[in-house]
């Protein structure tokens, strides 16, 4: 990586130092004080002089990744308008796949909705006029009760057309619905994509801050990333990993198992 | 547990009570809502947050509270808490509806006192399981 690079083998840097350090330790051994502190001058000034060069170095670095941060707009004012900027763009996409998924969820119910009386009315007169016709088989019918039975035939058949002709249609419109699917999956990707991006940049800024520290000889106390993580009550929503993971159960059977395990 | 003990049961269970439906998803609200009406539950009500059910559990003599977990406002883990801190709630049948999988946070829910526990996506079979063996052991 290019933050051990910087210090470690800056070869300029360090082959001064190491001139310097064995000339100063001659010196001081044969009592030139004037020679010594004139080396000691020229160390300091070494070292300077890779700050310098360092610090520039990160500045650049530093530019590159914001400008790459997909954070266009303007940050002058008060607050700052990034009403233009990419990731504004993406948490209005990311409405959007809600909104999308929401009202295709509302069609496909409001069709299922629809389609169950039809359903059970057509099935239901199926039933009863089964019964009538078999009882017409046995011959235990009466010419009235046949007339009665001949009429409801007539309308039952044209219930079934009307029934069927608007059950196709429902689930013909349940399956246009899911074309969700699509358009989803199109913004899901860009966001992904720019997410990814982000990443990147946050990770070269990562390093241009090591680089800071190294430089400054700055030490920061590293928080362990366990210690950190608190129990969250507001929860972590579906697990997308779960078979990789110890903590979280596979499905309700594995619920079922751990609470009983504590005597539920 | 047999088939009959769950006959009996189903014959048991008062089929008008009142019940709470909180999730934050009116998607998830829905199904719930038309799975408990094929089970002959009608008498249903909805909320969206812990904080929107919880003046409603006070004032509305609910039997019966089926919540989410993750909610803005208030969660559903928030809610069992406070009901189970008030008097006149302390008793109401909970079932946690959720996609919560973490088993601490499954231990952290029946230590709050859930009645039952229900992982996302779920099927209409559980649902009338879980409830079923909540009124079951409610009743006796």
């Amino acid at each position: 990586m290019d933050n051990h690079y910087e210090l470690k083998n800056n070869p300029t840097f360090i082959s001064e130092l190491q001139d310097c350090a064995k000339l100063l330790i001659d010196k001081l051994e044969n009592d030139s004080f004037q020679d010594a502190s004139t080396l000691i001058c020229n160390m300091i000034e070494a070292r300077d002089k890779h700050i310098f060069s360092s610090v520039g170095k990160l500045t650049r670095g530093l530019h590159d990744a914001i400008v790459n941060f997909h954070v266009d707009g303007d940050l002058s004012s008060e607050p700052p308008n990034i009403e233009s900027s990419e990731i504004h763009d993406a948490t209005d996409r990311l409405n959007y796949v809600i909104n999308l998924t929401q009202q295709a969820a509302d069609k496909t119910m409001d069709m299922v909705e629809a389609s169950a009386p039809i359903a059970m009315n057509l099935g239901q007169e199926a039933n009863s006029l089964r019964d009538d016709w078999l009882r017409l088989r046995r011959r235990e019918m009466s010419k009235e009760e046949f007339a009665g039975l001949y009429q409801r035939m007539d309308e039952f058949l044209q219930q079934m057309c009307d029934g069927t002709t608007q059950l196709n249609e429902n689930m013909q419109s349940i399956v246009l619905e899911q074309g969700f699917q699509d358009l989803t999956g199109q913004v899901l990707k860009r966001v992904i994509t720019l997410v990814h991006d982000v990443e990147n940049e946050l990770v070269k800024l990562v390093r241009v801050a090591s680089q800071v520290e190294q430089v400054t000889g700055l030490v920061t106390n590293e928080v362990k990333g366990d210690e950190v993580r608190a129990i969250d009550s507001k929860g972590e929503g579906p697990q997308i990993h779960a078979e990789k993971r110890d903590d979280v159960v596979k499905g309700q059977d594995e619920v079922d198992d751990l609470l009983s395990s504590l005597g539920f | 547990m047999g088939p009959l003990r769950g006959e009996l049961m189903e014959v048991a269970l008062d089929k008008g009570m009142k019940i709470l439906i909180v999730d934050d998803f009116s998607t998830m609200r829905r199904i719930i809502k038309n799975l408990l009406r094929d089970l002959g539950f009608t008498n249903t009500h909805e909320a969206d947050d812990g904080s929107t059910a919880l003046p409603m559990l006070k004032s509305g003599d609910f039997d019966f509270l089926v919540t989410d977990w993750n909610m803005p406002g208030m969660t559903g883990i928030e809610l069992l808490k406070e009901i189970r801190a008030d008097e006149s709630l302390a008793s109401l049948p909970t079932l946690m509806v959720t996609a919560e999988a973490k088993r601490d946070q499954i231990i952290e829910a029946a230590q709050a006192g859930v009645n039952g526990y229900v992982v996302k996506p779920f099927t209409a079979q559980v649902l009338k399981e879980k409830i079923d063996k909540i009124f079951e052991r409610v009743d006796s």
